[in-house]
């Protein structure tokens, strides 16, 4: 399953669209959009603002996903037991030990790190599928443990735990789901400033290069055992993040919630997004929210078949996801123009 | 000692619905190294053409065969539109093309022939063997058929000059083009192929775990897990490794106290990534070398 999975715009931002340079278009398109998304839930209704609430966190569950597949080569169809126990820890520090939402947040991503790390170790045994099917077990396994009668005083069993939607603070003039999405959006610039920083640095580089050769990149003296579990734990602290959040936005947790479903639906956005690419995810996060149901509405019976075949149609157009998609173009433009 | 003697033996029941499918798995493994997510919906979808074809009138043989022979045509014409259009996309768009194609295989199946459960019939009738019912005569014949399948794919691809095309094809697709195979149509066969298989097992298993939509949900992941820890590479390890994962699955179900009923599913998928830990290509798989 090696591939090579090209992350390259250094080479792009040599080029110039109507004589600058891509890499200040990138920037401008980078201010303008969050501008946009500072603006919009002022403008649109409750629910909208919800869904979009939804979207950027399962962003931020993407790009977890993403630094572990797309920057480590390593893959994984288990993200939905990361972003369940970060649900399942920010329900019930908040459930049972009154912690204040927002303390939840760092705690779920703590707790994530230390299971994603002491799951990577034995998993660097494993390679592709076999890791896949490991990560696999996992999944399937989440829900069930969640159910489990030893866990039952803690997790609520298969009823789960309800908890309170928090209100804007400061007296803001901000309904409650607009206060969630400004929170939302807040954590989750961390975290994009995190990952952006966390790839350029010498530890990305390292990362990067077990990806595109592990005995080179061992040879060259880094420590692939310990870079390898340490991105399953980073990997599993972005995605529990996003549990977190996402238990707080939803004000409810249950044990099916967290299905391998969920990891799917992870790994779709990861690859329509674009394997390797930052910005993608959050084209990836807001597909896997709002394509299933604009399948609903085209057929009520047929959901699914119609879901499918948007993804094919997908996959066709643009093999190597949005952001390869967009590299594409902006090279075309960039020539035509020169 | 009577109880575990038992337990093995209804293990051996049920391994054999996950050895059927697990062979299907390692067919179409061998010829496009992948795995097939879509593989259990695709045997779902013929074992309701056979379902059809019974109602239709039909005796169980000529609908058995028909089924058989949909699913070769149809495995071809799914390889010929949806993937070779995309064979030069990275593996993980391919993923998404299979998890598509569950999608739609599913909602299809269950938009023409609803979501109600359906009986069908066997022919090896459902009588108990051995007097205690734990396997029955049916659970014996399924045994069979999955022997009798490996029996003609070893025979296939060891002793015809088209089985050692098509292993060519899947070892080194260059060398085999150039000494005149057609890649691409090996790989087609292989899907057509591993379709029918999956027809044949969706057959066996349809008696056992009744007929609807989502038959194959957990039977697929124990499929895999039997594929996995038997070796993707070899089709006999597959059947043992399907049988290997009905067992323990049971043992753990009665053994282990406590959780053993509720988490039998997640002991036997950990005990499975634990065999893999130690053994990483597979109790029966080749280990695969390659030049730095």
């Amino acid at each position: 399953m090696k591939q090579p999975l090209r992350f390259d715009l250094t080479q792009a931002s040599a080029k110039t669209v109507a004589g600058l340079s891509i890499k200040t278009w990138t920037r401008a398109a980078v201010i303008a959009g969050v501008f946009l998304a500072l603006l919009l839930p002022l403008a649109i209704k409750g629910f909208l603002v919800f869904q979009l609430t939804l979207a950027l966190i399962y962003a931020v569950a993407i790009l977890g996903l993403n630094l572990l597949t797309g920057f480590n080569g390593q893959f994984s169809l288990g993200h939905s037991a990361f972003y369940g126990i970060g649900a399942y820890t920010a329900a019930i520090l908040m459930d049972q030990a009154d912690v204040a939402y927002y303390w939840t947040v760092p705690a779920a991503g703590a707790a994530c790190f230390i299971v994603g790390f002491l799951f990577g170790l034995p998993a660097l045994r494993l390679e592709g599928l076999y890791l896949v099917l490991a990560t696999f077990a996992l999944a399937i396994a989440m829900p069930q443990l969640l159910k489990s009668t030893p866990l039952e005083p803690w997790t609520g069993g298969v009823q789960g735990i309800v908890i309170l939607k928090p209100d804007a603070p400061f007296g803001l003039p901000l309904n409650s789901d607009q206060w969630l999405y400004y929170f939302t959006i807040q954590t989750a610039a961390l975290m994009y400033a995190g990952a952006v920083n966390l790839v350029r640095s010498r530890t990305g580089r390292a990362i990067m290069a077990i990806r595109d050769n592990p005995i080179a990149a061992s040879a060259m003296g880094v420590d692939v055992a310990l870079y390898k579990s340490l991105t399953f734990g980073v990997s599993a602290l972005y995605t529990g993040v996003a549990g977190a959040l996402g238990a707080i936005a939803v004000q409810f947790v249950a044990p099916d919630s967290f299905t391998f479903n969920l990891a799917i639906a992870l790994f779709v956005g990861l690859v329509i997004g674009g394997v390797g690419s930052i910005p993608g995810t959050l084209l990836g996060g807001l597909f896997i929210l709002f394509v299933p149901n604009i399948a609903e509405e085209v057929s009520k019976g047929l959901a699914q078949a119609v879901y499918g075949v948007i993804l094919i149609m997908v996959i066709y157009l643009m093999p190597s996801g949005a952001a390869g998609f967009v590299r594409l173009i902006v090279g075309r433009v960039a020539r035509s123009w020169t | 000692m009577d109880l575990f003697l038992h337990q093995v033996l209804a293990g051996v029941a049920t391994g054999s619905i996950y050895a059927c499918l697990a062979l299907a798995i390692v067919m179409i493994y061998q010829t496009i190294n992948h795995l097939n997510f879509a593989q259990g919906e695709m045997a779902m979808f013929s074992t309701f053409i056979a379902w059809q074809l019974m109602q239709w009138g039909a005796p169980y043989w000529i609908a058995f065969a028909g089924a058989a022979a949909f699913s070769f045509v149809a495995g071809i014409a799914i390889e010929r539109a949806l993937f070779r259009p995309i064979h030069n996309a990275p593996v993980l768009s391919h993923v998404v093309v299979f998890i598509a194609l569950f999608a739609i295989l599913n909602s299809l199946a269950g938009f023409i022939w609803d979501y109600n459960v359906k009986s069908f019939p066997t022919p090896f009738g459902s009588r108990p063997l051995f007097g205690n019912g734990l396997m029955s005569s049916h659970d014996a014949g399924m045994m069979g058929a999955t022997l009798a399948m490996l029996a003609l794919l070893y025979v296939f691809f060891r002793h015809t000059r088209i089985g050692l095309a098509m292993r060519a094809a899947a070892a080194n697709p260059q060398s085999a083009r150039l000494s005149g195979i057609r890649v691409g149509w090996m790989i087609a066969l292989g899907w057509g192929m591993a379709a029918a298989i999956g027809a044949v097992a969706g057959v066996m298993i349809a008696p056992v775990v009744f007929l609807d939509p989502n038959m194959m949900n957990s039977i697929l992941v124990y499929g895999f897990a039997g594929a996995v820890v038997g070796g993707l590479t070899s089709p006999g390890g597959a059947v043992l490794g399907g049988f290997a994962v009905g067992v323990i699955e049971n043992l753990a179900g009665t053994f282990i106290p406590y959780v053993g009923r509720e988490l039998k599913l997640t002991i036997a998928l950990f005990i499975i990534v634990v065999v893999l830990t130690v053994k990483p290509s597979g109790l029966f798989g080749r280990t695969v070398v390659t030049r730095v």
